[in-house]
């Protein structure tokens, strides 16, 4: 029987995943994948928790729609900051974006 | 007549109104200002005479007093107002005869000095401010008063400011000045705050029946500090000889005849203080006696005319506080009338020599001036016979009642003290008179007699020399002992064998001066090189200067170097060194702005995961 405690785990691993992604991936575009990993298992959460504590309230699942809609507007801006990015530096490699240091 | 009494709050207003229309209207007009300053220091010295008059008319106990409320704040009332009594009496008499004199004087003396209007409003202010200080009926408005005639001195030691050495010597007055002075301030507020007035007549009733010596102790003692500075006692002696820089005629009135004297003046005024300590009085006539012989012996080597003059005033001022200290209050004051007379005479004449001599100071560059100005030289020589103490001139039987008060009171030691110093007095005023009035005319110079503006005052002076000292006499039953006294002082009996030692001995001190300097038959050079140690010694005036110049050095100077240098190392150095640690440390952190987002990232994370981490702690003890 799949229960609440194996959503939450798959939630998490997914999370860790992402997580690990935006911090060792040097790919721009990779990275903002993992935001949407992070994003997806946080929405992960949001529908199991209101499946399995409030049954009756949809909230949980209004809450993961609203997640969608602002990370579908978040990918559309950062992609869009990558290809001018890339524009300028012919490159998608985080390293080379190196201009906001001492 | 009640009614003089009633208005000689004019009497010091008078010169202050002269100041004040000089300052304001009259700057411009050298005569109008000298001509309002003698008419309101005129107008004074009738005043004066007049109250005099009403005074000594009455009883000696008699004393008029009014007053207003000056200054009013909470734990200190000071008043301003008036007390006559016959002490007032003999200081306004003294105060305006001398300051009017100087004035008339000054027309001849300060003739087309281009500061002649100032002069005469610094004159006028001085006058004002003395006569207020002698008026005082209580120590807050002595002070302020005391103050202000310290203000004059300053301005008026250094009224020829263009000279470096009035400047300096000004400077030099104030702040040895200002040492006396802060004593003197702290008696004061100590009076203010055991006894809660400052009123002559009301401390004098709470002091009669006060016993608690540890508290008048200082009080005395601090209050003595004022005297200290303004009569110059040793060791604030110092500004004295310097303040000769002044015009002579300043030098008669101000630093010989009455500011000086107005310590002398204090010590009789709070005299009900004094008496009731007497470890303050020994003091005062230890500090005294000692100033009466150090000053004198410096006079002895001097060249400098009025240098001369200067220490013998040192010296007698010191004659009269040793005169206070003993408890011869009465004596004490009556010297200060006889020298306020003797001495700016000694100081006018001796400003006519340098008038006529073109402001050559120096004994050996005159000589024969006998012959060229007679009318100076024999005023002079009355002053000076006064001031030794020739029989019968005034000076004799001031100098005479100090003696005997210090014989008759058990001071042997001071009487001899006294005794010794009349005899240099004798002599160094007549190594000045016979190398100056009668020695040879090495210079070959062409002094002329000043004119009359200047020798009428000589003459009134020299017949005020003369007679001043009847008053104390016994062939007038020593009026001025009957009124001038106070509870404590003591009086004695005139002793003829006292009188006829100290005028052998002033006798002896001529002679001595008469065979060294006009016969020669001793050689001034020879004793000079005999005794060259002390004569080095007491030329260089004991070495005080240099050893306060060397003080001032050591603990001023080196005081200021270790304050340098604390604020140089400690307190730049603490601001310094904060401003390098943050540079530093912005230095060494910003190596973690390495410009990598994930980096920054990192540190997010590694943020809230700690923030998690506490919370959870927190909740797991809350638990627990």
């Amino acid at each position: 029987m799949i229960g609440l405690n194996h959503y939450l785990l798959l939630a998490t691993i997914l999370f860790g995943i992402g997580v690990y992604g935006v911090f060792a991936k040097r790919n721009a575009v990779a990275i903002l994948m993992s935001i949407e990993l992070m994003l997806n298992a946080v929405n992960i959460n949001f529908v199991a928790i209101n499946k399995f504590i409030q049954p009756g309230n949809t909230v949980g699942q209004l809450f993961a729609i609203f997640v969608i809609v602002v990370a579908a507007a978040e990918v559309s801006v950062g992609l869009a900051l990558i290809i001018s990015i890339y524009r300028q530096k012919k490159s998608v490699n985080l390293s080379d974006f190196n201009l906001m240091k001492w | 007549m009640q009614n003089i009494l009633q208005i000689s709050w004019i009497i010091p207003v008078l010169p202050f109104l002269a100041f004040a229309c000089i300052g304001l209207i009259l700057h411009r007009s050298p005569k109008g200002s000298a001509a309002l300053s003698i008419l309101a220091i005129g107008a004074s010295f009738i005043l004066s005479v007049l109250v005099a008059i009403k005074v000594f008319s009455g009883n000696p106990g008699q004393v008029f007093e009014m007053s207003f409320r000056w200054l009013n704040m909470p734990g200190l009332n000071v008043d301003m107002g008036i007390l006559i009594d016959p002490l007032t009496a003999v200081m306004l008499i003294v105060v305006t005869t001398v300051a009017l004199l100087v004035q008339i004087y000054s027309l001849g003396y300060m003739k087309g000095d281009p500061g002649f209007a100032s002069y005469f409003a610094y004159q006028s202010v001085f006058a004002g401010s003395m006569l207020g200080l002698v008026v005082a009926s209580n120590f807050g408005q002595i002070f302020v008063f005391w103050e202000l005639v310290g203000m004059c001195s300053y301005l008026l030691i250094g009224f020829w400011f263009g000279r470096n050495s009035a400047k300096n010597a000004a400077i030099k007055a104030f702040v040895t000045n200002r040492v006396g002075d802060f004593g003197f301030l702290l008696g004061i507020l100590f009076l203010m705050i055991v006894f809660g007035t400052l009123n002559y007549g009301e401390l004098a009733v709470k002091i009669a029946g006060y016993d608690n010596m540890a508290v008048l102790l200082p009080i005395a003692i601090l209050l003595f500090f004022g005297p200290m500075g303004k009569s110059a006692q040793f060791p604030l002696h110092v500004w004295l000889p310097d303040a000769m820089e002044g015009p002579t005629p300043v030098s008669a009135l101000i630093h010989a005849a009455t500011m000086v004297a107005a310590g002398v003046y204090l010590i009789a005024r709070a005299f009900f203080i004094f008496s009731q300590v007497p470890q303050a009085l020994i003091l005062i006539a230890a500090v005294g006696g000692f100033t009466a012989i150090f000053a004198a012996s410096i006079a002895l080597v001097q060249n400098d005319i009025k240098r001369i003059l200067a220490y013998s005033t040192l010296s007698q001022l010191g004659y009269m506080v040793m005169a206070m200290g003993i408890g011869a209050m009465t004596a004490g004051m009556f010297h200060l009338m006889t020298h306020a007379f003797f001495k700016s005479l000694l100081f006018l004449a001796a400003g006519s020599v340098i008038h006529a001599m073109h402001d050559e100071q120096n004994i050996w560059k005159m000589g024969q001036l006998s012959k060229k100005m007679p009318v100076t030289t024999w005023t002079f020589v009355i002053g000076a016979l006064a001031l030794a103490g020739i029989p019968p001139l005034a000076g004799f039987w001031s100098k005479d009642e100090i003696l005997l008060g210090a014989y008759a009171g058990g001071y042997i030691g001071l009487y001899v003290l006294g005794s010794l110093v009349a005899f240099m007095t004798a002599f160094y005023m007549f190594r000045l008179i016979f190398t100056a009035f009668f020695g040879p005319n090495k210079e070959g110079h062409h002094a002329h007699e000043s004119s009359p503006v200047m020798t009428t005052p000589l003459i009134i002076l020299a017949l005020l020399s003369i007679v001043a000292g009847f008053v104390g006499s016994p062939f007038m039953n020593n009026i001025f002992g009957h009124f001038i006294t106070a509870p404590g002082a003591v009086h004695h009996e005139a002793n003829v064998s006292i009188m006829v030692i100290s005028s052998l001995l002033a006798l002896a001190g001529i002679f001595l001066a008469w065979l060294i300097y006009q016969k020669e038959i001793i050689s001034a050079e020879s004793l000079r090189q005999r005794f060259s140690g002390i004569y080095k010694v007491l030329y260089h005036k004991f070495y005080i200067d240099e050893i306060y110049a060397w003080l001032g050095k050591v603990f001023v100077d080196g005081g200021a170097r270790l304050l340098e240098w604390f604020d140089l190392k400690i307190i730049n150095g603490a601001v310094n060194g904060l401003a390098f640690f943050t540079g530093w440390s912005g230095h060494t952190l910003r190596y973690a702005e390495d410009g990598q987002v994930q980096t920054y990232a990192l540190y997010l994370f590694a943020g809230v995961a700690i923030l998690l981490i506490t919370a959870l702690c927190a909740v797991f003890a809350a638990v627990v």
